[in-house]
């Protein structure tokens, strides 16, 4: 197998079109740039009726939306998931890492809960706070004006708030809480527990001619065929591509290298066609890394030459390190006054109504970071699973669990819409000792070296995942509901998931001043390597307990502009 | 399909053990239950479809087994006015999911095995031979697990019971006619504009007011979003 020459060359090649990619597309593009994007996997639009899951019964799959196919169901639009046939990964014995990817045009964005959240401006400054891991290079004030204009572009529903961590923005009304939603209101303003409504990036109301309005179908994992969701496909790059004839888009291209020079500067990258199973190489005078944190850093840790030995712009050794994911535990409760309620239609947005954003103050807890609580029930469409077990709440009444016949039918219209669940989702503190690395011993499908991981949690997120359990309890107990199942204890890490389940992992590339201790410049920049800039989660130098796509979105935009900018003035 | 035969599939494994059941089959048992793909278009890639495809074509089940499911699946949810399990596609839908996800394999025709064996030996017939009354004999000693026992340490016959219960319930519940029976309206465009009046009187919660105040008029969504500078929405 022979490596093809260079056929093309362009102004700049992107890797990967997911959030970040996505962006830095559009961005470029409309500056007039020729633009290069090579994503992983085929081409992707939730409008193609070929493509199309939104509005399916259940019935219309054999499996009826089981998991054995796609990891969050068979309609849910990732192709992907933890464990991809062919494209296997490791782990150091010990530890644990789970390892989602989507291998589509939008990437994760196509099945994403949609929940858009700016960092506020101590999320930028932790160590400052307590003295824990690293502050970034960066303030809140350099990113607002891109959250402003991110929030103009996609469109996000939520509410003025005023609090000083949770920046406002330019928001479309939120929908209606439900009527689950509104006990957990009630249970939670009973506990001193903020509430307020979610910020998804959701259109309940029209912002330009091109996208439609949400029509209440509670599918966005699915996709939206008329584009009242974001995703990166529907919103980003097909639009940039109908704008601007400056875009190649190439699908089912899978990046393993950035090609260099003599001088160590990036000539373009090496991609292998899964289609054809050749390698090919394309120019171009900048390369935007934008593969997903992990991936972006295995491409760099694989991309060795004389100048760059230890994998391009790693002299440092610090690409794959600080690897960090959300924190993450659930807890699920029966509430009796909702037994036997009137069924209507309260399928909503796809995602909750309201949530909690973090309350307290770290100085007087026992762990460093704090976390938001999601919330989810209510009278959702049957799938897979539905009607298991059909009476197990019978035992809160001192009745019988089990049995057959027509009992079982009215069981399930009696306990349908009458369990709720909640979600802490948290913020861990970053570690040099949690990180990937390429695992010398195995490839891929492809030739391609492929990841090991090393992660282990902290107490801090024990502890915060403790503290979230007690949260969970107190509000179900003043929502008039009963816990299900027993508090994780200490020896299940208080319910914490393994690290990577989140799939909010970031930080493998991060951004500094100091050369010696980052990958990245302030503007995502390379230190060692000025022509590659990393656009994805791997520049985070710490994950809030924000979901991290409106901060990747809001980068990107602000280093393609720098880009556009470098590239005027010749300096790159 | 003896006992030890079925102790050596569990040795071999989940996979080799979907392989080693077919070829206990002969011709005339295999079923009739081939579903067309055709029948499925929900948005599947080449590689989903394929597989998809496989699976369609192939049988599990012998006619006997998928009988005997069809006689479980009505006395554990009987037919009303609505439908019933075969108008559910409840036998289709655990053929199905019998080759979808191997694990579930050697419970279920082992528990359909057993099930006939104790049918044999109180009645002297198949399960699906006997009377309704016998036969809702035989599951009044499977249907009811010891109270607070994980499942995976009740018995085996509560086990098989429970599974094929689970598995009947939710393929009654994503079918048409199981929407229909429990009420499900959803699934259609439309526009959420809260709990009705009705229903938050019922449980004495309300929306406050300004709360409300932050909640989209559904009026006014067709109109293009206009921010002045501080994000003030303008109409």
């Amino acid at each position: 197998m022979q490596i093809k020459k260079p056929t093309k060359s362009y102004d700049v090649v992107i890797v990967g079109s997911g959030a970040g990619g996505g962006m830095a597309t559009k961005v470029l593009s409309e500056a007039g740039l020729s633009v290069a994007v090579v994503e992983a996997g085929p081409f992707f639009d939730p409008a193609d009726p070929a493509q199309k899951t939104q509005l399916k019964a259940p019935w219309e799959s054999p499996r009826r939306g089981a998991g054995t196919q796609r990891p969050f169901g068979d309609f849910d639009s990732a192709y992907g998931g933890w464990e991809i046939e062919g494209e296997p990964y490791t782990r150091v014995p010990g530890t644990k890492f789970d390892w989602f990817r989507s291998r589509m045009l939008g990437g994760r964005t196509n099945h994403w809960g949609r929940i858009s959240l700016r960092f506020g401006p101590d999320d930028f400054k932790r160590k400052s706070i307590d003295g824990l891991g690293d502050n970034w290079p960066i303030s809140y004030n350099d990113v607002k004006p891109y959250y402003d204009k991110v929030d103009k572009l996609i469109g996000v529903f939520g509410s003025k708030e005023n609090m000083p961590n949770e920046p406002d923005g330019f928001f479309l009304p939120a929908p209606k809480p439900r009527l689950h939603e509104l006990f957990y209101i009630k249970g939670a303003q009973k506990s001193k527990v903020k509430v307020m409504p979610s910020r998804l990036s959701i259109l309940t109301k029209r912002i330009n001619e091109d996208r439609g309005v949400c029509f209440y179908c509670n599918q966005c994992s699915r996709g939206c065929s008329v584009y009242a969701d974001f995703s990166s496909s529907s919103c980003l790059v097909i639009p940039a591509q109908k704008a601007s004839g400056q875009i190649d888009l190439y699908t089912n291209s899978m990046v393993h290298t950035v090609t260099t020079d003599q001088n160590g500067k990036a000539t373009g990258v090496s991609f292998i066609n899964k289609d054809d199973r050749q390698d090919y190489s394309i120019r171009g005078k900048v390369v935007v890394l934008a593969a997903s944190a992990c991936s972006s850093a295995r491409i760099l840790l694989n991309s060795k030459s004389s100048q760059h030995p230890n994998g391009l712009g790693n002299s440092s050794d610090v690409v794959g390190k600080y690897l960090h994911d959300s924190t993450g535990a659930d807890r699920m409760a029966f509430i009796p006054e909702l037994i036997d309620r009137k069924i209507y239609n309260e399928d909503g947005v796809g995602g909750m109504h309201v949530y909690s954003p973090w309350w307290l103050d770290n100085k007087k807890l026992d762990f460093p970071r704090g976390y938001h609580i999601e919330v989810w029930g209510g009278m959702g469409q049957p799938s897979y699973g539905f009607g298991w077990n059909p009476n197990d709440l019978n035992k809160f009444f001192g009745l019988k669990v089990g049995g057959y016949g027509d009992s079982l039918r009215n069981d399930v219209r009696k306990y349908y819409g009458s369990v709720i669940g909640v979600s802490g989702r948290g913020e861990s503190v970053p570690q040099a000792d949690n990180y990937c690395e390429i695992d010398p011993t195995k490839v891929d499908e492809f030739g391609i070296p492929v990841l090991r991981f090393h992660y282990n949690w902290t107490d801090y997120e024990r502890k915060q995942a403790k503290h979230m359990h007690d949260t969970f309890e107190e509000i179900f107990y003043n929502m008039g509901a009963k816990v299900l199942g027993n508090k994780p204890t200490k020896e299940q890490d208080y319910g914490l998931h393994a690290p990577g389940r989140i799939i909010h992992e970031v930080g493998t590339t991060r951004m500094g001043d100091n050369p010696n201790t980052s990958v990245v410049n302030k503007f995502e920049q390379m230190h060692e390597v000025p022509n590659v800039f990393i656009v994805d989660g791997g520049p985070f130098v710490s994950q809030a307990d924000k979901n991290p796509t409106w901060t990747i979105l809001a980068l990107a935009w602000r280093t393609s502009e720098y880009i556009i900018d470098q590239l005027k003035k010749q300096n790159i | 399909m003896d006992r030890r035969d079925s102790f050596k599939t569990i040795l071999v494994g989940t996979m080799a053990g979907g392989m080693l059941l077919q070829s206990c089959q002969t011709k005339e048992e295999k079923t009739a239950l081939q579903t067309s793909l055709d029948n499925y278009q929900y948005g599947r890639t080449k590689k989903e479809q394929e597989h998809d495809r496989k699976i369609l074509a192939e049988s599990f089940f012998t006619e006997h087994e998928i009988k005997t499911i069809a006689v479980l699946g009505n006395l554990i949810l009987p037919p009303n006015e609505i439908g019933s399990i075969e108008k559910a596609e409840v036998p289709e839908f655990i053929e199905f999911m019998a080759k979808d996800y191997p694990p579930f394999q050697v419970p279920l025709r082992g528990g359909l095995k057993n099930l006939d064996r104790k049918a044999q030996a109180l009645f002297n017939s198949d399960f699906i031979n006997c009377s309704t009354e016998q036969q809702k004999s035989i599951l009044d000693e499977m249907a009811w697990p010891i109270p607070d026992v994980p499942m995976n340490e009740q018995s085996m016959d509560v086990q098989f019971f429970n599974q094929i219960k689970n598995l009947t319930l939710t393929g009654y519940y994503t079918s048409r006619v199981g929407f229909d029976d429990l009420g499900y309206v959803g699934n259609i465009p439309n526009v959420w504009d809260g709990v009705p009046q009705e229903v938050l009187d019922q449980y004495d919660v309300d929306y406050d007011p300004e709360w409300l105040a932050k909640c989209i008029d559904q009026s006014t969504r067709e109109a293009i979003a206009k921010w002045d500078d501080e994000g003030n929405l303008l109409n």
